[in-house]
């Protein structure tokens, strides 16, 4: 939209008295107290708040867009970000990809009760995933060591198991979105819960290494179709936010009300 | 006897059919004004140019585009005590949008309240304050919009408990509480401040959060007095309270989003990223100027603090928690950090009689909006999951007795009814 770039440009040419500038070295972690909060450098590491430092940053950046854009809901997230542009929303995803604080042993969650069985199970889908049912192994997108790929690929280590069950139940019933083809919608959908739940006590019971950075590149050619990797050459963000999935532009009313219901009834 | 009951028929009867007369004449098509010659007389791309301003300035597409959605192809819920409006689609679309519409159907939406299909609109979209727009802004915004991209978005039907689900139930509303009327300017006043009238009480619509509501939804005119934003949760306060504020100070509050004094939060941060920001600094001051002038409300009673030791203990607490969890950024005496975190001494926001906003704040944080006058704003941390519902208490009462404020306290159970309240 060209005429509202042009108006922001005007806006921004004619603003009215500036606040005053600081050095921008200074001020950035004291600007985001309120994220520190609760992904402080220590982590809280509870099912709540899941560990985000040292992610990379573009899959941080995407979160961010998708909490401010509806397509992942959180609302304390939702709230937070509501009013942030793109450029700042860049600049904390750079500041938490760039942390990387020891680890904090995962809180126990239902992970902790699997049974030896389930772990086996949980540890062989990370590995070798299930061709039977077209499961790729985490470990084809998310890396050999499972700390991510870069650029927006997540490492899922250090995370609780009731965090991973939650985010593939928002990913089954499509209220936590990605841009399009949404690889892990179509992952998530073949995997059943007692899947989910092997997967999620096998990954809260690695002990993760604080050295560990996101990979490079993925070890493999992705098995699956993925609109958040590899990024768009240039712009990546704007582009891959327009890509979302087609059905959700005309239906977009209904599962804004449908998740407006569910917060109200929290 | 039968003649009394015919008697009482007979008049109950006439008086139904002067009440359907009237009621019908809301639904009679007002006669069509003549387009607007000096908007028709720019240059295309001026015109279009123009409208997109003035769209800005009514914030248009705040309501008629879904969180995430394509800008103006409606679907957002606006939550009223009624039930809830879906802002219909007003993209260029010809089938599901407005791209048929004529520039005079578009007027008589903005100024007569009225659909083109003769339908009438429900207030949610505010042609109580866009009526006075003027033809030449109408004819501009109509310009605009119909460059506005096409999406095929059909409208969602409006969620509307009975009987204000019904037409007949807004014509008798409207009756009482719409009246279609023209933007007078005052002659005794400046050009400044009629500008600033003109757009606070039109296209800015200041009056549809930051005014009473009456039970049935109306808001009680252009006072500006301050009102709890229905279904919302938040309090719009009086913006006739702002005579001592510098003008510069108000200015980079409204444009920006952030002042030497205050920050703005909540349903206002939008206001701000989405309209705001984008006016020109002549008409954010004629905004300034208009508000500043505002005839003030009559001066509340002072409250008389009491000493109990039940008192002096809870705030104290309230001193401690203050200490530990606000001062590093508020400072131990209330003054803040010019343009960084809001000060607290003097601080309307602390003090009105209704106390949602500072225990809401206390509980959830925020960042102020991101604005191109300040592109990283600071932020407040949330404490709703680290202090409890006594101690936010304890705080906000503390916040609302120091510095030379002067507010009743608030107790655990008025904190408690805002944690529940959604935060988006």
């Amino acid at each position: 939209m060209p005429i509202f770039s042009a108006l922001g440009l005007a806006a921004a040419v004619a603003a009215a008295p500036l606040p005053p500038t600081e050095s921008p070295s200074d001020a950035l972690t004291q600007r985001i107290a309120a994220c520190l909060s609760c992904h402080s450098v220590k982590e809280r590491g509870d099912a709540y708040f899941p560990r985000i430092a040292g992610k990379p940053a573009g899959y941080l950046y995407n979160q961010l867009r998708h909490f401010r854009d509806g397509h992942r809901h959180y609302p304390m997230m939702t709230y937070m970000v509501g009013n942030l542009s793109d450029a700042y929303l860049r600049e904390i995803a750079d500041y938490f990809a760039s942390q990387h604080p020891p680890y904090s042993p995962a809180p126990p969650g239902s992970g902790s009760s699997a049974s030896a069985a389930q772990v086996a199970r949980g540890e062989m889908l990370v590995r070798q995933g299930d061709a039977a049912k077209q499961i790729p192994a985490c470990i084809s997108c998310h890396g050999t060591a499972l700390t991510g790929v870069e650029p927006s690929i997540p490492g899922l280590l250090g995370l609780p198991s009731d965090y991973i069950n939650a985010q593939f139940g928002n990913w089954k019933n499509k209220s936590r979105r990605a841009a399009a083809p949404d690889c892990m919608a179509t992952i998530a959908s073949r995997l059943s819960d007692s899947d989910v739940a092997a997967i999620s006590a096998w990954l809260s019971k690695q002990i993760p290494d604080a050295e560990a950075r996101p990979a490079a590149s993925t070890p493999v050619p992705l098995p699956i179709a993925c609109g958040s990797y590899p990024p768009a050459a240039t712009g990546a963000a704007s582009p891959s936010a327009s890509a979302l999935t087609p059905a959700q532009a005309p239906g977009s009313a209904a599962p804004a009300l449908a998740a407006g219901a569910g917060r109200g009834a929290k | 006897m039968r003649k009394i009951v015919y008697t009482v028929i007979v008049i109950a009867l006439l008086a139904a059919a002067i009440a359907a007369a009237l009621l019908a004449t809301q639904f009679r098509r007002p006669a069509d004004s003549a387009p607007s010659a000096a908007t028709a007389a720019l240059p295309a791309e001026e015109r279009i140019a123009r409208g997109a301003y003035l769209a800005k300035a009514g914030d248009c597409m705040s309501c008629h585009t879904a969180r995430g959605g394509q800008p103006y192809a409606g679907g957002r819920a606006l939550q009223t005590p009624f039930g809830a409006v879906i802002a219909p689609n007003i993209s260029a679309d010809s089938n599901t949008g407005i791209g048929a519409w004529s520039a005079d159907d578009f007027w008589r939406a903005l100024h007569h309240g009225q659909s083109r299909d003769g339908r009438l609109l429900y207030p949610a979209f505010p042609y109580t304050n866009y009526t006075r727009i003027t033809r030449d802004d109408a004819d501009a915004l109509y310009a605009y919009l119909r460059t506005v991209p096409a999406v095929i978005q059909a409208n969602q039907p409006h969620q509307l408990r009975f009987p204000y689900s019904l037409q007949i139930s807004l014509a008798a509303w409207r009756m009482l509480y719409f009246k279609p009327e023209a933007f007078l300017p005052e002659t005794g006043q400046s050009v400044d401040w009629n500008r600033g009238a003109y757009l606070v009480q039109g296209l800015g619509h200041c009056s549809a959060c930051h005014s009473a509501r009456n039970p049935l939804g109306a808001t009680e005119g252009e006072s500006l007095s301050g009102g709890m934003i229905p279904a919302q949760g938040w309090y719009a306060p009086a913006l006739n309270t702002r005579s001592d504020w510098e003008q510069s100070h108000l200015a980079a509050l409204l444009k920006t989003g952030v002042s030497p004094r205050t920050a703005v939060f909540g349903p206002m941060a939008e206001v701000v990223k989405e309209s705001l920001q984008y006016l020109n600094d002549s008409d954010i001051n004629a905004i300034a100027v208009y508000l500043k002038a505002l005839p003030p409300a009559a001066k509340q009673t002072s409250f008389e603090r009491d000493s109990a030791p039940e008192t002096v203990t809870f705030l104290a607490a309230g001193g401690k928690l203050y200490e530990k969890h606000c001062a590093e950024c508020h400072g131990a005496d209330g003054a803040g950090k010019s343009s960084m975190y809001p000060q607290l001494a003097g601080n309307q926001a602390l003090t009105m009689t209704n106390a949602v906003n500072p225990i809401r704040i206390v509980l959830n944080g925020g960042f102020a909006p991101a604005t191109a006058g300040n592109p990283r704003p600071y932020s407040m941390p949330p404490f709703s999951h680290a202090l409890n519902d006594t101690e936010v208490a304890q705080i906000v009462s503390y916040l609302r007795a120091s510095w030379g404020n002067n507010a009743p306290p608030v107790s655990g159970a008025d904190v408690n009814r805002y944690r529940a309240v959604p935060l988006d």
